[in-house]
C-alpha cells in the first residue's frame, strides 16, 4: 500500500508541476491552496466551482454581446471581460487570465473579428482548465483512499 | 457574586469579540468575494460581503454598522467603489477602506479613487501577504 501510495503522490507532484510549467496556473493557485486547511478543507474546490460558473454565466453575456444585430456594445463586452480577467486572477487561471488582457484590447479597439475569436478561445481554455483541475481533484481522492497525504508541492 | 461573575465574564466576552477583526467585504465578484472571506478568516477576522457600492452605503444607513475595515472594489454595477467610498465619508463612517484596484488601473484612476476617501490601495489578487501589515497596523492602532 506504501509503494502504491508513493506512486499516486509522485504522479500528483508531477502533475501539478505540469500545469505550472504549461502555464495552466501560477503563483495566485499556490496562495489559494495555502489559505486551505482543517477549517476549510473544501476551500479550494469551493472557489474553483464558483469561478467555473462565472465563466459559464460570462462568457454567455459575452457571446449575447456580439451576437446583436446591429451595433454591438463592445462597453458591454468589456464589462464581461473585466469581471473575467479579475475572478481568473484571484484563483491563478494563468491562461484565461492572458486571454482576457488581449480581449479588453480588442474591445476597445472595437474589434469584432478579433473579439469573436478571442471568446471562442476563452471558451476553449476555461473548459480544458476545468477538465485539468477536476483530473487534479481526482488524484488527490486515489491518494486519501489509498491511506495516504495529499503532498504539498513546491513549484520553485 | 453571580452578577459579579457574570459581569465580569461578558466583560472579557466583549473584549475578546472586539478584538476579533470584523470586516465588510464590497466586490460584485462571488469569486473574489469567497476569496477575500477566506483571506480574513485565515487572519483571524469575520466578515460580511454586499455586492455592490450601493449596498455597502445601505449596510451603514441606520448607522449601527461597524466595520473595523472595509475591503472596497473599484469598478461595481449600481455605485462603483469611488462613489461608495465617498458617500460612506460623508456619512462619517470611520473605518479603515481599502481599495482593491487591478493593475490595468492607472496611476489617475488610482489616485481619484485614494482621494475619495480611501486609507489605502492594493492591487488584486489580495493574499494574505499583501493584506496582513496593513491589518496589523490598524489592530495596533
Amino acid at each position: 500500500m506504501d509503494a502504491h501510495v508513493a506512486q499516486l503522490q509522485m504522479q500528483y507532484r508531477n502533475y501539478i508541476l505540469s500545469l505550472y510549467q504549461q502555464g495552466f496556473l501560477d503563483d495566485q493557485f499556490t496562495e489559494l491552496k495555502s489559505l486551505q486547511d482543517d477549517g476549510t478543507p473544501d476551500f479550494v474546490a469551493e472557489v474553483l466551482s464558483l469561478f467555473f460558473d462565472d465563466c459559464v454565466k460570462l462568457v454567455g453575456n459575452m457571446a449575447r454581446a456580439l451576437d446583436q444585430t446591429g451595433t454591438v456594445d463592445f462597453s458591454q463586452v468589456g464589462a464581461n471581460v473585466h469581471q473575467l480577467k479579475g475572478s481568473s486572477s484571484s484563483v491563478g487561471a494563468k491562461r484565461v487570465k492572458g486571454l482576457c488582457i488581449n480581449f479588453k484590447e480588442l474591445c476597445e479597439a472595437k474589434n469584432y473579428e478579433g473579439c469573436v475569436r478571442c471568446l471562442q478561445q476563452v471558451d476553449i481554455e476555461y473548459k480544458t482548465l476545468k477538465a485539468k483541475l477536476q483530473d487534479m481533484f481526482n488524484l488527490e481522492k486515489q491518494i486519501v483512499q489509498a491511506g495516504g497525504i495529499v503532498p504539498q508541492v513546491d513549484i520553485n | 457574586m453571580a452578577t459579579t461573575s457574570t459581569g465580569d465574564i461578558e466583560k472579557t466576552k466583549s473584549v475578546e469579540v472586539k478584538k476579533k477583526l470584523n470586516v465588510l467585504i464590497v466586490d460584485d465578484d462571488p469569486v473574489i468575494r469567497k476569496l477575500h472571506e477566506i483571506i480574513i478568516k485565515s487572519i483571524g477576522g469575520i466578515s460580511q460581503t454586499a455586492k455592490n457600492g450601493e449596498e455597502a452605503v445601505n449596510i451603514h444607513r441606520d448607522g449601527n454598522a461597524s466595520f473595523d475595515l472595509i475591503l472596497m472594489d473599484k469598478e461595481m454595477p449600481e455605485r462603483d467603489g469611488l462613489s461608495a467610498t465617498k458617500k460612506l465619508r460623508e456619512m462619517k463612517v470611520t473605518s479603515m477602506i481599502i481599495g482593491v484596484t487591478t493593475l490595468a488601473d492607472n496611476e489617475e484612476e488610482r489616485k481619484a479613487f485614494m482621494e475619495a476617501g480611501l486609507n489605502h490601495c492594493l492591487a488584486k489578487p489580495l493574499s494574505k501577504a499583501k493584506i496582513l501589515p496593513l491589518i496589523n497596523n490598524l489592530m495596533d492602532a
